[in-house]
């Protein structure tokens, strides 16, 4: 008998806002000390009251625009009760009766091109929890965490398997980082996963008990994990037996799943509005705005890319995976005014490489597109060889000088006066009995090694192709 | 040093002090001395913060000696309810669980009280995080008295600070009001106490009770103080997401405008008790007729003053609130006690626990006292998700009721454009710790007439308003509506200013009387 699985995907998005969801505490505190990063409010202090961030809402509403969702005007926030050590207030304060956002999608396209459109239920804000970690037999709390905001996107069952799970994910991963909401790092837990698995008989009409797996925080894990809860479930389906409606933990570092509780144990939250908290009401006016700040979309441009620069769907995916990326490609090309294809060479080759080398994000580059624009247009214009353009790159990185300062301050001008070329031809040649005699036994393709020379010699700066013409007439 | 100048208003000390006439060293001298004597038989405050005291009113004289600006509460030695955080001062909520507590921030009313130059001098008793009607649900006992009578509650649950400032333990005091918690103290004590509009006071800083019906305000012995220290203590705080972007008038002027055409009403519902039996039926049960004649006479006094009394004015989702009030303070209350799990703060049990949530509930077994347990129980099952409709959104639905009785007759369009309602502060006077000769259904019932505006989210102010037969202070009420504190204060001040409420009675001729009787067996003020 042949199973299919259904999942549903929680994931929870740390928004990148400069405070925490309700107090005025930095939000980001990767790589600060435990506990130095918290107040009254995200400590759970008795008489603290929470206020609510309004960039947290304008990030939560750009998200919800994102994945085509309906925007309640009015939302409230509701209290989760649960008693944990990092849990300071002794409940979370999260959206639960009327959240911010409510239906939508996210079209997912798979390796083999097909798109799985993946439905969205609903879209809340909440506060994140502090961390926990075990240090021999020790709990240790640290609230640095408490408080950050987050949005949790909860899909409908649309997904069928552990890799249309991990082609979701990856795909808001890049959505997030695309409109600015979210670093959408999984290995800073700035996204992170719960998912819902049952199976059930191809062909059934009801769809299996369902297990819900707490805590996948890489694609890695999800593919795992998943695949094992189906394995897991078809197993107990085969050996004749029911699933049972487990809250399963997978354990990331012995990479296996852990039983939490099953069903019985179920947790009542006692959900109620809370009521330090306004509800928060949006104008049609703001839904509006907020609505037309969203970028286009990176399918959208990857798209336009092709077909209105003609850049093959290679190119255009790569200069698409990043929006500041692909801005620059754009801004470069606005500038230079010529071969696309061209731009997006020299951005593949070397902007990609520097970017990937020093870890700088495109945005954020001493080399803006105008200086690239330039040296490929001193490249055209015969100014600069391209070895030099090259350097140039490396150059404008380091100094932030214009490329044609630098290549002026420093001689790098292309040498094409004939004379001074074959003076050096000349040099070359007498300096290199050898090759000199082996060319001229037979061995043309030595003519390569002269002209390497000649480019040594003028650190890159000959004309290349004259430079070849001389030496051809010399030798022969 | 000059004992009498204890007895002044917070008004009239702030101008001694400001005018040089006294200093706010010796006032606060002579404030602690009067502690000395009378807290041993009041028994109002948990914590007396001297050194930090004489530290401030220090501060402030030499302020007025360089000539530099100060607060309108200059020098005035005041207390605090033990629910408002004092940094580095303990702050217990009257629970056992937070004992020995040094909050690491000042609560907004603290705050707004040492901007205008106030000396803190205590922290007062109060029900375990103002949950009770007596301050008998304290860790921290003996509970306040009666100061008319040592036998009899305070009230509660700012019955510290309503003793205190009848027996003249600090000038004035902060208290909280959730169901009743400033004005019904107020009441027993003889003295004045005004529960704001919800969001008209900061609440940042004050331990939660039931989030969406705690208001802060003050107690004072005069209408005058009352409306001085909501100069000082209403406005907008951006870290108390209810509190309005309303401007703040001037109180005290705005007390003192003309009342003629003031239309103030009174309600048959108001002068009743509506218990709820055991079969669901509602059946009407008397009040004190000495609370119902003093407020005719309050009625009366208002009339002959130029305003209009419409009696008769129909309140008839009143008798909801008492039941309603039960299952959503419980169910906030439950929630907002979540946090008290002996881990950050306060008290952990000593009790060999074995894991986490063993030491949350030995924490929590050893701190909380038994009402707070009951409260939490109570909560705790009336939230759960079968019954959410049963109890929570019916009583939800009873609250918006009651509301709409208060959007009717303020209406300005509508059938009675009331700008005030009269009303009891409670159907009782202060009863027996005993309970003897104290009819049991009044006592059960004594938030009926103020917990209805902490429902509806609107001002009342409690002022004496005579004694009863037995000595006891009767309070009567004004309620206003949304943010309409002047109205409520006008209103008291002419109830107040007329000298009639009760003869001799007048919490401002207080200065006049002899100093040296005991503030027990007879009212103070006699």
């Amino acid at each position: 008998m042949d199973y299919i699985a259904t999942i549903g995907l929680e994931t929870h998005i740390q928004l990148n806002t400069k405070t925490k969801a309700f107090c005025s505490c930095k939000a980001d505190s990767w790589n600060e000390p435990p506990n130095s990063n918290i107040c009254p409010v995200c400590t759970g202090q008795p008489g603290a009251l929470p206020s609510t961030n309004a960039e947290m809402v304008h990030k939560a509403v750009l998200l919800c625009h994102a994945v085509h969702a309906e925007i309640n005007a009015v939302s409230f926030f509701d209290r989760k009760i649960y008693l944990y050590a990092d849990m300071p207030g002794g409940y979370q304060v999260t959206q639960n009766g009327q959240p911010i956002g409510v239906g939508g999608y996210l079209d997912v396209e798979m390796e083999d091109g097909r798109v799985n459109r993946v439905r969205i239920d609903n879209l809340h804000m909440e506060e994140d929890a502090g961390k926990t970690r075990n240090d021999n037999g020790i709990r240790l709390i640290d609230l640095n965490r408490s408080g950050v905001p987050l949005v949790e996107m909860v899909t409908k069952p649309d997904l069928h398997t552990a890799d249309e799970a991990a082609a979701y994910l990856i795909r808001l991963r890049r959505l997030v980082r695309w409109i600015g909401v979210s670093e959408g790092n999984m290995e800073k837990a700035q996204l992170r996963c719960d998912a819902n698995v049952s199976v059930a008989p191809v062909g059934s009409d009801t769809s299996g008990r369902k297990c819900e797996i707490k805590n996948i925080n890489s694609i890695d894990a999800v593919r795992r994990a998943i695949t094992s809860e189906i394995e897991r479930q078809i197993g107990e389906l085969k050996a004749g037996r029911a699933v049972d409606q487990w809250t399963i933990e997978w354990d990331n570092d012995a990479k296996e799943l852990r039983k939490m509780r099953s069903k019985e144990n179920a947790v009542d939250y006692r959900f109620f509005r809370e009521p330090n908290l306004m509800p928060v009401v949006l104008s049609p006016e703001q839904i509006r705005d907020w609505r037309e700040e969203l970028p286009e979309m990176p399918w959208a441009r990857k798209q336009r890319f092709i077909t209105d620069y003609g850049l093959p769907a290679y190119d255009a995916g790569i200069l698409t995976a990043e929006r500041d990326l692909s801005d620059y490609f754009e801004e470069t090309f606005r500038f230079y005014g010529e071969d696309p294809k061209k731009v997006s060479n020299w951005m593949m080759n070397e902007l990609v490489r520097l970017i990937n080398d020093s870890g700088i994000a495109a945005s954020a580059l001493k080399i803006r597109p105008k200086h690239l624009a330039k040296i490929i247009q001193m490249i055209d214009g015969e100014r600069v060889t391209p070895a030099v353009g090259k350097e140039l790159i490396n150059l404008v990185q380091e100094s932030g000088k214009p490329p044609s300062l630098i290549a002026e301050e420093r001689n790098l001008i292309m040498v094409s006066d004939e004379t001074a070329i074959r003076e050096i031809c000349e040099k070359i040649i007498s300096a290199s009995p050898k090759e000199t005699a082996a060319y001229r036994a037979g061995k043309e393709t030595l003519l390569g090694w002269f002209t390497g020379q000649v480019m040594r010699e003028t650190k890159g700066k000959a004309d290349a192709k004259l430079a070849g013409k001389i030496l051809k007439q010399m030798l022969e | 040093m000059n004992r009498e100048f204890v007895r002044l208003t917070a008004f009239e000390q702030a101008q001694l002090i400001r005018t040089k006439q006294i200093s706010a060293s010796e006032l606060l001298k002579a404030s602690l001395v009067q502690m000395e004597q009378v807290e041993p038989l009041t028994h109002a405050f948990v914590t007396i913060c001297e050194k930090e005291a004489k530290e401030k009113a220090r501060a402030v004289d030499k302020k007025i000696a360089a000539g530099e600006p100060v607060g309108p509460l200059a020098g005035v030695p005041y207390s605090a309810k033990d629910l408002f955080c004092t940094r580095g001062i303990q702050t217990t909520g009257g629970s056992g669980i937070l004992s020995g507590w040094l909050p690491p921030y000042d609560a907004a009313a603290i705050e707004r009280m040492n901007q205008a130059d106030a000396v803190l001098i205590g922290k007062t008793n109060c029900d375990e995080f103002g949950m009770g009607g007596t301050n008998e649900n304290s860790a921290f006992q003996p509970c306040p008295r009666n100061p008319y009578d040592s036998e009899r509650v305070a009230g509660g649950s700012s019955g510290g600070s309503a003793a205190a400032v009848a027996t003249y333990e600090g000038t004035v005091s902060l208290g909280t009001d959730t169901g009743g918690s400033i004005r019904e103290p107020a009441a027993f004590c003889g003295v004045v106490g005004l529960k704001p509009t919800y969001g008209r006071v900061s609440r940042w800083g004050t331990l939660a009770f039931a989030s969406s019906m705690d208001t802060v305000g003050p107690i004072t012995r005069s209408v005058r103080d009352a409306a001085l220290m909501m100069n000082v203590l209403a406005g907008f705080d951006p870290r108390d997401n209810v509190t309005g972007r309303v401007s703040v008038p001037d109180y005290i002027s705005e007390m003192k405008k003309e009342i003629k055409g003031l239309r103030v009403g009174i309600s048959p519902d108001f002068l009743k008790v509506a218990v709820l039996a055991s079969d669901g039926s509602i059946e009407d049960h008397p009040i004190e007729p000495e609370i119902t004649a003093a407020v005719m006479r309050t009625a009366e006094i208002l009339r002959s003053a130029g305003a209009e009394v419409i009696t008769d004015v129909p309140m008839l989702n009143t008798k909801y609130s008492v039941p309603a009030y039960f299952v959503i303070s419980r169910i906030e209350a439950y929630s907002n006690l979540q946090r008290y799990d002996g881990l950050k703060y306060g008290r952990p049990s000593q009790n060999h626990p074995v894991d986490m949530y063993d030491l949350f509930a030995k924490s929590r077994e050893d701190g909380f006292g038994h009402e707070v347990k009951l409260r939490i129980l109570t909560g705790l099952f009336m939230s759960r998700k079968d019954f959410y409709e049963k109890y929570y959104l019916r009583a939800q639905r009873a609250r918006a009721l009651i509301r709409s009785d208060y959007d009717r007759i303020f209406d300005p369009m509508g059938d009675y454009r009331l700008d005030v309602l009269l009303t009891p502060s409670t159907p009782l006077p202060a009863f027996r710790f005993d309970r003897k000769g104290c009819d049991p259904v009044l006592i059960q019932y004594a938030d009926m007439f103020t917990s209805p505006m902490n429902f509806a989210g609107l001002p009342g102010i409690s002022l004496p308003a005579g004694k009863t037969s037995d000595g006891l202070p009767i309070g009567v009420q004004f309620v206003g509506y949304d943010y309409c504190e002047s109205k409520i204060l006008r209103a008291a001040y002419i109830a107040e200013q007329t000298g009639t409420v009760a003869e001799g009675d007048c919490p401002e001729r207080c200065s006049e009387l002899d100093m040296g009787q005991s503030p027990f067996g007879n009212s103070p003020c006699l």
